[in-house]
């Protein structure tokens, strides 16, 4: 799968009371929540996105709470992927339950605010189109790739149990 | 070669003779909160799920916007009544029976060392200081679980904390867990186990150990974990007013003498002051004595960092007999209502109210700038809760500092912050 859009950068230990405020984790509505990503930290973020922009963070993506509301809302405002450096635990298992595509680079730095980036997913390489470069992410182990691929934990675990019923009417 | 507890609870849950990478295992007590649930009711619903692996342990705990802040919050209450009614599930909680989750499951003894939980809340981690290992997960995650019974998880590495020295007066848990965040830093746990130990350990009380294993997350951990011990055990019973039954398994949960450890981190406390985290990171530690005189609009004491009875005694030491600063605002919140009640046996409620101070229900309520007790631009709070990020409590151009209830307190008489000598 191929993924293309403008770079949105963001700094270090961007947690999830920016990425979602608290008093909006009443809602569970996808579009609701995207409207109000990032608004603490750059109320204006939502207006410059376009569908299929990718943000690119620094270290720790996603700490603090366990909000499964922030890739809801990073999903909801039209961001298809996030890039960083490194992600906090619990976002980092929430986008992998929700199939929000997350990628591991160390050059993170190198990528600049609307550089045109396309990620080849099934190969995890980020190409910088505005820069003409190249930057290839970690690869996940392959029990977080199962889910990858099932695009989420419940598809997986459905997977799973299609596969249990079918082996029990062998 | 050895193991820790984690490791140890982990191999256990997972019926495996030896941990790899990843495990995909069973757990013991599954639960979630009125903000995460409802997020985890409406995926197992969309999906397709059909059934829960186990009515006694799945827990929805009502705690973050209740008594219901507006229609929505009390919606989302309903949604899990109902879901709870449609699939028998035993342990919902609404107000008429509640408190801050992490403490109130502890008092319901739906935790035990030993156990395997996963919580859809962050600080789940706290759990870790009665010797569980207890994650902290997503919405999703709890869906799955509420299914399945099971949870995947990063086998995680561990760093031990040996903490040394005496602690000079009016230092404790939370003076320590700052200190330690503001060593490593906000990610220097990132995916890792935090096992906190070393003959001061040992000598502090459980409230102290439950604000240590709490802030674990703030350091990037996967959790916080301290050996049970005799001090753990006879808390446990008391909470429980005896429903805990303290076995052989719980008494031998200790880390082998020859684990694994990533790193072993020794910290000197002996020269340690009251410690307090400035905006907006809790790894930004000062001594509050370099802080003295930042002027503060609001104090709150309580959360599930140290809202329990001895937080309480601590600061009701201090308030007793004296007023508030004039025009400053300083909130209360007992963590359960069982709390709540000890001190009202205590007097501790008079001695607040009369200082000046409101008391409040038992909820997580402004800690994450839900409700009661919300900053305006430009206002400064001191809390004794776990995260200062930006606009945490409020507005996007408020402050918010960290401390122990013992400088909470202190500064609630002066209106500044305040090392609590100044004040006895």
């Amino acid at each position: 799968m191929i993924l293309k859009g403008k770079a949105h950068i963001f700094g270090n230990n961007i947690n999830t009371d920016d990425i979602i405020a608290a008093k909006y984790l009443d809602s569970q509505d996808e579009k609701f929540l995207g409207s109000k990503c990032m608004e603490n930290i750059q109320p204006d973020f939502v207006k410059k996105v376009t569908p299929g922009d990718i943000i690119v963070a620094g270290n720790n993506f996603g700490s603090g709470s366990s909000r499964e509301h922030a890739p809801v809302s990073i999903k909801g405002c039209g961001v298809t992927a996030v890039i960083a450096s490194s992600f906090a635990r619990i976002f980092f298992r929430n986008a992998i339950n929700r199939g929000l595509p997350i990628l591991e680079i160390r050059e993170t730095a190198d990528i600049a605010q609307n550089d045109m980036l396309e990620i080849d997913l099934s190969k995890g390489i980020i190409k910088n189109l505005t820069k003409g470069r190249e930057y290839r992410a970690q690869s996940f182990p392959v029990f977080l790739q199962d889910i990858v691929k099932a695009q989420g934990l419940t598809s997986w675990v459905k997977l799973k149990e299609g596969k249990r019923n079918e082996g029990a009417k062998d | 070669m050895g193991l820790t507890i984690v490791e140890k609870i982990l191999l256990r849950a997972s019926m495996q003779k030896s941990l790899g990478d990843f495990v995909y295992t069973k757990v013991d007590f599954c639960f979630g909160n009125d903000i995460t649930a409802p997020l985890a009711v409406k995926e197992f619903c969309k999906v397709g799920f059909d059934s829960v692996f186990d009515t006694k342990k799945i827990g929805f705990i009502c705690d973050h916007f209740l008594p219901a802040r507006d229609l929505k919050a009390a919606n989302n209450v309903k949604v899990l009544q109902s879901f709870a009614r449609q699939y028998r599930i035993k342990n919902f909680f609404d107000i008429n029976r509640c408190g801050v989750e992490h403490i109130f499951l502890l008092e319901q003894a739906l935790v035990r060392p030993g156990c395997l939980v996963v919580g859809a809340d962050s600080h789940t981690c706290t759990l870790g200081a009665i010797g569980a290992a207890a994650f902290g997960v997503g919405s999703t995650d709890l869906a799955v679980a509420m299914k399945e019974g099971k949870c995947w998880f990063k086998v995680p590495r561990t760093l031990k904390f040996i903490y040394k020295g005496k602690l000079k007066k009016w230092v404790g848990g939370k003076d320590l867990i700052l200190h330690t965040i503001g060593t490593i830093g906000v990610d220097g746990a990132l995916y890792k186990v935090m096992e906190f130990g070393g003959p001061l350990v040992k000598t502090l009380g459980m409230d102290d150990r439950l604000t240590m294993t709490n802030m674990a997350v703030e350091a990037g951990a996967k959790t916080g974990v301290v050996e049970p011990d005799a001090v753990t055990f006879s808390y446990l019973k008391k909470i429980t007013h005896n429903a805990l039954r303290v076995t052989d398994a719980m008494k031998r949960l200790k880390s082998d003498k020859d684990a694994v450890y990533e790193q072993v981190i020794e910290i000197d406390v002996t020269k340690l002051e009251p410690v307090v985290s400035c905006p907006h990171l809790p790894s930004n530690t000062k001594p509050v004595s370099a802080l003295a005189g930042v002027k503060i609009d609001q104090v709150v004491i309580g959360s599930c960092t140290n809202g329990r009875i001895t937080d309480l005694r601590i600061a009701a030491a201090i308030l007793k007999g004296k007023k508030v600063k004039k025009g400053l605002r300083v909130v209360v919140l007992p963590a359960t209502p069982q709390i709540s009640l000890q001190a009202e046996k205590e007097g501790l409620m008079r001695v607040f109210v009369e200082a000046g101070c409101m008391v409040c229900p038992p909820t997580c309520g402004p800690c994450l700038g839900g409700h009661m007790g919300i900053l305006d631009k430009g206002e400064v709070a001191l809390a004794t809760t776990n995260r200062n990020f930006v606009g945490r409590m409020g507005h996007p151009e408020s402050f918010v500092y960290l401390s122990s209830p013992a400088v909470a307190a202190s500064s609630a008489l002066k209106g500044r912050i305040t090392h609590p000598e100044e004040i006895n």
